[in-house]
């Protein structure tokens, strides 16, 4: 359909338009959501396409956002390295979970990315001397064009659009159309020769890379790191935002990461009960929506759905 | 180091290993006969704490029989509220995919932690043990409170009540049933959603009486909900999903490693139980024990 290829670019030349009539406050708000909403595209990659029931996803953001910050606060690397590290030791730990991970299935998959995520947390919170423990870090010294916030608007902005550009030229490469025949069937995957456990962990390491470019993004806008970026309740939200928007389509994450952090933004100045909020929205989404608004919509103006039945009963298996 | 110390911190270790077992045994049974992913357990075990709170308050701090009646009161009203949400929400999603089901509970999670914040308050609470478990119980230089040694007595007494329960009677039988395969248990004419409710009030029921029995051991707090339904995971997962004993042999001895992680490694310590688990997971990624699945 003509008008759902269209949509994203007009949503682009928006935000790009957006800066100068916006006041600060949305600015500072929208770079936030482009940055969750490109953590959210990164576990939807796995979760959503993957089927691999990834339950400890901040991890990675955590993991690339300490990085970052360490190397620029702790040693005298120049600022390109950093960006490049951030990343890269996203995807290895992603590596080394992943390793343990692709062995198990299903629910014990989702286990022990949740055990073994509690680890890395574990030792980011406990280790005060590199990472300034309970309190995390902060006053990162980023360059300092960086401290203006319409540069880091357009930054944020940009990378998440080369991001998802990339991300969704890989679903669509034969390595990402061989990710998404693991997902609606294991068992014949394997018997017509795919290496499911090697594609999987590839997947992995890729979702862990591009949550990595969402950490070191989420550096260059707040200027400061601390243990609940990679708490276990973020990874929960992450997953809401993907459920939110639609786990079969593929920028049904980011636009629930905009509904999320928008609402979590708003009623927080209200009330100090959000995530009774947000709890009661998962709710009646589970009960009501569970294929998400883009879903939704996808099933009803295409008549096929976006990915139909994608994530069926032994999706995970 | 002595072996008095090392002893004490042993000791210490398998009774709040005893505690983990007893929430985490709820867990697993819900996990092996519902297949569903219970994250509110945790916030049960918070709710079991807050209740015991109450009801020692209303009876009076110095009452030593409001700590008795909370440890009857709390867990029940626990299974109340659970057989309320298995009925009321649950069950319209059995049959749906691991994602939603793990994502319900998770609602609850955060809709319980707000409303026990809006009932109680932010404030830490207290609750103090009755006079016969005041003071340390010592014996070949092992020094230990006799609260936790009343703790080493309950877990096994649980572990009991859940064999008999899940041996002896026609309910627990149609549950081990169901856990190993649902579809011969439906062909036989037995109706297995119908144990569902009955299932879930009990795992509610051992979370409430394990919040009940932590009350007066810790600050009954906010975030007591989280942290406890992770470690609780985790000791399901490395018994092997569904099964008690391999639930009781983890929980021990994540008790023993937290315990002994205090000891040796008191910096580190928060990271020792989940090494161990990694260690353990990596060896033996299925479990201990074996899975009912």
């Amino acid at each position: 359909m003509q008008l759902r290829r269209i949509i994203p670019w007009i949503m682009l030349a928006v935000l790009l338009v957006l800066p100068p009539v916006l006041p600060r406050y949305y600015l500072y708000l929208l770079a936030s959501i482009f940055v969750i909403a490109l953590l959210a595209t990164s576990l939807n990659f796995i979760l959503g396409f993957g089927g691999l029931l990834q339950l400890h996803h901040a991890v990675f953001f955590g993991v690339g956002a300490y990085t970052f910050s360490i190397l620029l606060l702790k040693t005298p690397l120049p600022f390109v390295v950093a960006v490049v590290a951030g990343p890269v030791a996203a995807a290895f730990t992603a590596l080394l979970i992943g390793w343990f991970c692709v062995r198990s299935r299903g629910l014990y998959f989702g286990m022990l990315t949740l055990a073994l995520g509690q680890l890395v947390w574990a030792v980011i919170f406990r280790w005060s001397a590199l990472t300034g423990g309970d309190d995390g870090l902060h006053g990162i010294p980023v360059p300092e064009v960086f401290n203006s916030l319409k540069t880091a608007y357009y930054v944020t902005l940009t990378v998440l659009t080369v991001c998802l550009a990339v991300l969704y030229l890989i679903l669509k490469s034969p390595f990402g159309l061989t990710l998404m025949a693991t997902r609606d069937n294991p068992v014949r995957s394997e018997s017509v020769g795919i290496n499911i456990r090697r594609h999987r962990l590839a997947a992995f390491v890729i979702a862990g890379f591009f949550a990595g470019i969402a950490g070191v993004l989420f550096v260059l806008v707040e200027k400061s790191v601390s243990p609940s970026l990679l708490s276990w309740s973020k990874s929960a939200e992450i997953m809401i935002m993907c459920l939110l928007g639609g786990l079969t389509t593929f920028y049904g994450p980011a636009l629930g990461a905009g509904i999320i952090v928008f609402l979590s933004m708003k009623v927080g100045t209200y009330t100090e009960y959000w995530l009774l909020v947000l709890g009661i929205i998962l709710l009646v989404l589970v009960l009501v929506l569970p294929q998400g608004i883009l879903g939704f919509l996808a099933e009803k103006y295409s008549g096929r759905g976006g990915d139909k039945g994608g994530w069926g009963k032994d999706a995970s298996g | 180091m002595d072996a008095g110390a090392l002893g004490s911190q042993l000791v210490l270790g398998l009774s709040r290993g005893m505690l983990y077992f007893i929430v985490a045994a709820g867990l697993t049974l819900v996990f092996g006969v519902l297949r569903i992913i219970n994250f509110a357990h945790g916030s049960f075990y918070m709710l079991g704490a807050f209740l015991s709170f109450t009801v020692t308050e209303m009876m009076g701090k110095q009452n030593p029989n409001g700590f008795w009646l909370a440890l009857v009161v709390a867990p029940l009203v626990v299974a109340a509220f659970s057989i309320m949400i298995e009925r009321g929400l649950l069950r319209f999603v059995y049959g749906q995919e691991h994602l939603i089901q793990m994502l319900l509970t998770y609602s609850l999670v955060l809709i319980f932690g707000d409303l026990v914040k809006m009932v109680w308050g932010t404030e830490f609470k207290s609750v103090s043990v009755p006079g016969i478990f005041i003071g340390n119980l010592s014996l070949a230089g092992i020094i230990i409170p006799v609260y936790y040694v009343f703790m080493l007595v309950v877990g096994p007494l649980v572990a009991l009540g859940l064999w008999l329960f899940l041996t002896q009677t026609v309910t627990g039988k149609i549950c081990r049933a169901t856990a190993t395969d649902r579809q011969m248990v439906d062909v036989l004419g037995i109706n297995s959603t119908r144990v569902f409710g009955t299932v879930f009030a009990l795992g509610g029921w051992l979370a409430g009486l394990g919040g009940a029995l932590m009350a007066p051991m810790v600050n009954i707090g906010m975030g007591m909900d989280t942290s406890m339904v992770v470690y609780a995971f985790l000791v399901v997962v490395v018994g092997g999903l569904g099964n008690i004993w391999g639930t009781l042999i983890s929980a021990l001895i994540l008790g023993v490693a937290e315990a002994l992680g205090v000891l040796f490694l008191p910096n580190l310590a928060i990271v020792v139980p989940y090494v161990v688990i990694g260690i353990l997971l990596i060896i033996r990624p299925s479990g201990l024990l074996k899975s009912v699945w």
